[in-house]
């Protein structure tokens, strides 16, 4: 079971890297995110200069850990398509579906495994952003905690950006159209989460409850919430679920 | 080995295999002969447990295909009608890789992936990215990852399509040389290919099978109660009577000014005493030719001539 599923994922997560796509994302992702740890700071230091003349100061949290890794969702969110859009559109379009489907592997199996590839791709990138809290810990002392769940709630985010792109991917053969679908999608959740934020008091709490951004204050704020998690695995595991139906249909046509 | 009975599919409305059953013992190598769009790959896909079937049962060494899919699909090696191969993979980690998907246990992993690249002359190739091998080339690279694991049963779609003949003999005699230990079954729309490699021979024809033999059966009822048709000017029932005492004809039916006339399986040709009497008689006949058997009409489609097919495929490697 779990050496079949590792079996594609490593697969997967190889050929990310033997075309550009891997390159273009994970640089893509680093200056982006590396341009806002430091417009954050430089925004933070300022803000630090004003409270030493007598203002109430930003905690380090606030003022950087909780925009920056607010602003890394983001970007996580319009990376997503790239990281996903080959998974299965390519299989199909190159017929190589035809060997997964006719291996003694379930498709639980291959789902999981190629979803397993692109949260290792994820997972990487995540781990490169690491330098940013190392820098802050060696001029600050901010809390760790809010930088910690930051880190679980981003990757569970990340794993329901991934299940929305994985059945996408699986919709069609054209590796262009689940990508721009699953942009669509991911530009709707965005949307979502500001009206979230523009709403009347009952509005914005429902939305908030609704929304994957929203679901994230929470781990911003250091709070690691079970109906959180379960939330965040709940959408991944309806995403797979999907994605299993579409492939399923997919040999009776 | 294989076994199905009452085979059905249908695409949409449109039914691609109807009501098919066949058997295939151990070791054998049976020839799904028919032209395109008889139903062959389906077949096939359904064998190999990648498609359901709308109606009907296999049984594939032993288990049946829509109750226990992944173990029919451990025993079965599959080449579909386009190699299934990642473009971006080297040749060995590819089959490698297949390997692993059929849970060949790491320790013989090495061991089979190289027996694989031999048997199928890869050897000069292999650490190359497939996405820069020439057709003929991906082809041998389908067909090494359908006998790396050394299934019990092997489905091979169109296996030679894409080679040129030097490669196409070199692959035949592969497949040859597989029947014994496993059991072949191969599909092709080319007639010479079958009778070169297989030992039996189903001919599909519109999603049925029009015929089940060994290639001698297969000839003799080519052979067997021809028919041909005849047109005259003046037919006349005293004409008809002469014809049929004609010996080796086994019956004239009329009908207005068309005879069909139907001759004795094996014996020798008496077309020529059969135009002969009529012209006699003063029936004066205006054409005289064979009446299409189903069995010859599905061969008409198919190719025939070797080197015209070789020739048409052939990409140069
Ligand atoms: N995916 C499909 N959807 C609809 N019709 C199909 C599909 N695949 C094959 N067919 C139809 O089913 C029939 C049998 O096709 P196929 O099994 O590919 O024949 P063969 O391999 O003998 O050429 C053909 O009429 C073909 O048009
Ligand atoms: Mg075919």
């Amino acid at each position: 079971m779990f050496r079949n599923i590792w079996t594609i994922a490593q697969r997967d997560f190889r050929s990310y890297f033997t075309s550009p796509i891997a390159y273009v994302v994970i640089g893509a992702f680093m200056s982006i995110v590396g341009f806002m740890f430091f417009f954050n700071l430089d925004h933070y230091v300022r803000q630090m200069a004003f409270s030493a003349m007598g203002n109430k100061g930003v905690s380090v949290t606030d003022g950087i850990v909780r925009p920056f890794y607010g602003n890394m969702n983001v970007i996580l969110l319009f990376i997503a398509p790239m990281i996903t859009m080959r998974l299965f559109s390519e299989e199909k379009k190159m017929h190589t579906i035809e060997l997964l489907m006719t291996s003694p592997l379930t498709l639980t199996e291959i789902i999981v495994g190629k979803f397993c590839s692109a949260m290792l791709l994820v997972g990487v990138m995540l781990l490169v952003t690491s330098i940013y809290p190392i820098v802050l810990f060696s001029a600050f002392t901010p809390d760790y905690g809010p930088i910690v769940c930051s880190y679980v709630g981003t990757f569970l985010l990340a794993g329901c950006y991934m299940a929305v792109g994985l059945f996408l991917s699986s919709m069609t053969e054209n590796q262009v159209v689940a990508a721009a679908s699953t942009f669509g999608v991911g530009l709707m959740f965005w949307i979502i989460s500001w009206a979230a934020s523009a709403a009347g008091p009952f509005w914005s709490g429902l939305l908030t409850n609704l929304s994957l951004i929203g679901r994230f204050n929470n781990f911003g704020q250091g709070l690691l919430n079970s109906a959180d998690i379960f939330f965040y695995l709940s959408y991944i595991f309806v995403g797979l679920f999907l994605t299993h139906r579409v492939m399923d249909s997919y040999r009776w046509r | 080995m294989i076994s199905v009975s009452h085979l059905t599919k249908f695409y949409g409305p449109r039914k691609a295999i109807d009501d098919l059953s066949f058997e295939v013992q151990k070791g054998e190598i049976v020839g799904f002969l028919g032209p395109n769009g008889a139903g062959k790959s389906t077949t096939m896909k359904i064998l190999t447990g990648f498609m359901p079937a709308t109606d009907g049962k296999a049984v594939v060494a032993g288990h049946d295909v829509f109750e226990d899919p992944i173990s029919v699909k451990r025993n079965v090696g599959y080449l579909p009608e386009t190699p299934p191969v990642y473009t971006e993979m080297k040749v060995k980690d590819y089959l490698e890789f297949t390997g692993k998907l059929h849970q060949v246990p790491t320790t013989s992993l090495s061991k089979s992936v190289k027996n694989a690249i031999e048997r199928t002359s890869l050897g000069d190739v292999q650490n190359r990215l497939i996405g820069n091998l020439s057709k003929g080339y991906r082809q041998r690279v389908g067909l090494a990852q359908a006998l790396l694991h050394n299934p019990k049963v092997l489905i091979l779609d169109e296996p030679t399509v894409g080679l040129d003949p030097k490669q196409i003999i070199e692959i035949r005699e592969l497949i040859k040389s597989l029947g014994g230990d496993h059991t072949v079954i191969l599909s092709s729309h080319i007639l010479p290919e079958v009778t070169a490699i297989c030992q039996r021979i189903i001919v599909l024809a519109r999603g049925k099978i029009a015929a089940e033999d060994s290639l001698e059966g297969l000839t003799m009822r080519m052979k067997k109660g021809l028919i041909y048709s005849m047109e005259v000017k003046k037919p006349s029932s005293e004409g008809v009577d002469a014809i049929r005492k004609i010996p080796g004809i086994s019956g004239v039916s009329s009908n207005g000014s068309k005879l069909l006339v139907e001759m004795t399986a094996g014996s020798r040709d008496v077309r020529d005493q059969v135009v002969e009497m009529a012209v006699n008689r003063g029936m004066g006949v205006l054409e005289f030719s064979p009446e299409k058997v189903s069995l010859e009409e599905i061969f008409l489609q198919l190719t025939t001539e070797e080197n015209h097919s070789a020739a048409a495929h052939a990409g140069g490697m």
